[in-house]
């Protein structure tokens, strides 16, 4: 049986069924993940321990405590802390590095035991690589080399949960982990072909999550269908008392209107989204963005207009500003964050060096790669004195100016629709010689961040060359299980989300 | 900026630069700082700045916990990772003369 195309939400059936075990399943895909190595996917495996967990969710299985996801495997992005596997966010500084304890993301999907009696009770298959401490857009910033994109391997794979999205595309997790400072779960879930979800900031503890910028982090998951990512942030998503910034747990089921039409009562069924406000921000479809991505998308907006969704111009007048806001706000916390990495406590320490300034400075020099030092360096520049307000405190000004925005386009629509990525996977590089161009791609993607708001990639198309194209759907806080019923109507009329890989046998 | 700038920056940073890479870096720290000053252009007077998302969406206060000892002993697995100990204690080079 061939397991790597079918969505976690069928694979919990057959598990419930006994139609497989978790053993076999797990099997599975450490066999798919040995086969796979060109991708460059993983960081760390260790085939035994995920054996073990495997093992004793068979055995949770069989005394009927299993929950929805037990038995499931799994992959984490390496910025999660796991016991048992190596955990570097794909940084040199961090190489071997084995932490004490769980972030809250692993614990909460893992196997129960006493410390953690609510786990799921999914295994984990190994940490996925990444971009050094989250920083890219492409996944070639990562110390272990580059992760390569499953339907081109001449093409990345989009940054920086670039790892989990090659692992899913490429058929070695069944749906992984993903963080997103700056559109870092939706990039590359577009360039992979997957769907994948930003939830509003404070849903997921952020605890044991290694650091990038503290206030605009976000962890969600990616995966084949919106299904299977209402599934995994139900079970990822839980109050953290040791995240001050983490929200009360609301117990939602984000899957709880997948199957439901928009308005409460709607029988009609070829008309699901009948009162669905959809708006279309005019700076998403300006200069910048590819003619194909851009047909693509407005391709989507009509099926949703065909499934009763009303489409409406918005307006987002600050969209272009997001970047300069995004690039001053994520390096200052950034340098902050990274500040605790100077070879005393943990990580790598210099072989040589005079005195302790000389170990800090020799231990960060080897340790870092170029686009970390880069943003360390722009960060400790906009918190300098003199700088501070015109940079720092602007930006932050300005970030409630974004913020403010959304809401007015929210008075006119419920969810809304552009592209993730001016445009799709490009090759390997052809943009890392130049940080501002590679910059530039996030463009669609920041201002959620900024503003805290909820956000998802939807596969919706493909370019002439076979390359994947996502459409971003971006809702009003807390408005993710109505942004996963949109995508889910979405998918249940279209076919894009179901198509492997080309590359993949 | 200047390449005195990165060199102060870089120090700043905890980070060494060679002429070399300072040179090389100077160019590209330009031109995000070029993208940077689009900001100026902006009118925020009587803004006030956004920390925070969720401060955005209501005044939340900072949530304390109870000062509680939530945490056992640790130190043992806390000290795994360091790249030099003695006696469970962190090795670093001599501070004090």
């Amino acid at each position: 049986m061939s397991w790597h195309n079918t969505p976690i939400a069928l694979m919990a059936k057959a598990l419930a069924a006994k139609e497989v075990s978790s053993t076999e399943l797990t099997q599975y895909f450490l066999d798919r993940i040995e086969a796979g190595k060109q991708w460059n996917a993983y960081l760390d495996v260790n085939a035994h321990l995920s054996l073990e967990q495997a093992n004793k969710a068979d055995k949770l299985i069989s005394s009927g405590k299993a929950s929805k996801l037990t038995g499931i495997p799994v992959a984490h992005k390496d910025v999660f802390v796991t016991r048992g596997w190596k955990s570097t966010a794909a940084s040199k500084i961090l190489e071997g590095y084995q932490s004490p304890f769980d972030a809250t993301v692993v614990a909460n999907l893992g196997i129960p035991d006493e410390n953690n009696p609510h786990g799921a009770g999914m295994v984990c298959l190994g940490k996925t690589n990444m971009d050094e401490f989250a920083m890219g857009s492409s996944n070639e910033n990562s110390a272990f080399g580059p992760v390569l994109n499953p339907w081109n391997s001449a093409h990345v794979a989009g940054g920086s949960s670039g790892g989990s999205a090659a692992a899913v595309a490429a058929g070695l997790a069944p749906i992984a982990t993903g963080t997103d400072t700056g559109g870092s779960i939706r990039q590359p879930a577009a360039f992979c072909g997957l769907t994948g979800i930003k939830p509003s900031y404070g849903r997921v503890s952020r605890y044991g999550m290694i650091a990038y910028a503290s206030s605009l982090d976000q962890a969600g998951p990616m995966g084949k269908t919106a299904e299977d990512c209402a599934l995994l942030l139900t079970a990822m998503s839980s109050h953290d008392p040791r995240d001050s910034t983490s929200l009360a747990d609301s117990g939602e089921d984000y899957g709880r209107y997948l199957n439901q039409s928009w308005k409460e009562g709607n029988a009609n069924s070829a008309k699901p989204l009948e009162g669905l406000r959809v708006g279309l921000p005019k700076e998403f479809f300006a200069e910048g963005l590819a003619s194909d991505v851009a047909k693509s998308v407005n391709e989507a907006a009509k099926q949703l207009e065909s499934l009763g969704a009303t489409l409406v111009e918005v307006s987002l007048p600050k969209t272009k500003l997001s970047i300069p806001v995004y690039y001053v706000l994520a390096p200052a916390e950034a340098s902050s964050n990274l500040s605790r990495f100077d070879g005393v406590r943990y990580g790598y320490r210099a072989n040589e060096y005079r005195d302790l300034n000389d170990m800090y400075a020799k231990s960060r020099t080897e340790g870092f790669g170029a686009e970390v030092k880069r943003r360390i360096m722009i960060g400790t520049y906009v918190l300098c004195h003199g700088y501070y307000d015109a940079y720092y405190l602007q930006a932050q000004k300005i970030r409630r100016i974004i913020a403010a925005d959304f809401q007015a386009a929210f008075n006119q629509c419920n969810v809304i629709l552009g592209p993730v990525a001016p445009d799709v996977a490009w090759r390997l590089g052809e943009k890392s010689k130049d940080p501002v161009q590679m910059y530039l791609e996030d463009i669609y993607t920041l201002s959620t961040n900024l503003a805290g708001l909820p956000a998802m990639s939807v596969p919706c198309g493909f370019n002439g060359n076979n390359l994947p194209i996502g459409m971003q759907l971006i809702g009003n806080y807390f408005s993710e299980a109505r942004l996963l019923q949109v995508a889910h109507q979405y998918q249940q009329a279209s076919d894009w989300h179901l198509r492997p890989a080309s590359e993949v046998a | 900026m200047k390449l005195d700038d990165v060199q102060r920056i870089a120090h700043l940073s905890r980070l060494e630069l060679n002429q070399a890479e300072a040179e090389a870096v100077l160019p590209q720290l330009q031109a995000i700082f070029s993208l940077v000053e689009e900001m100026q252009a902006v009118d925020t007077t009587g803004l006030e700045p956004l920390a925070h998302p969720i401060l955005f969406l209501r005044d939340l206060a900072q949530p304390m916990r109870v000062d509680q000892v939530t945490e056992s002993d640790h130190r043992a697995e806390n000290m795994q990772s360091a790249p030099a100990q003695h006696e469970g204690y962190f090795l670093v080079p001599k501070v004090i003369e």
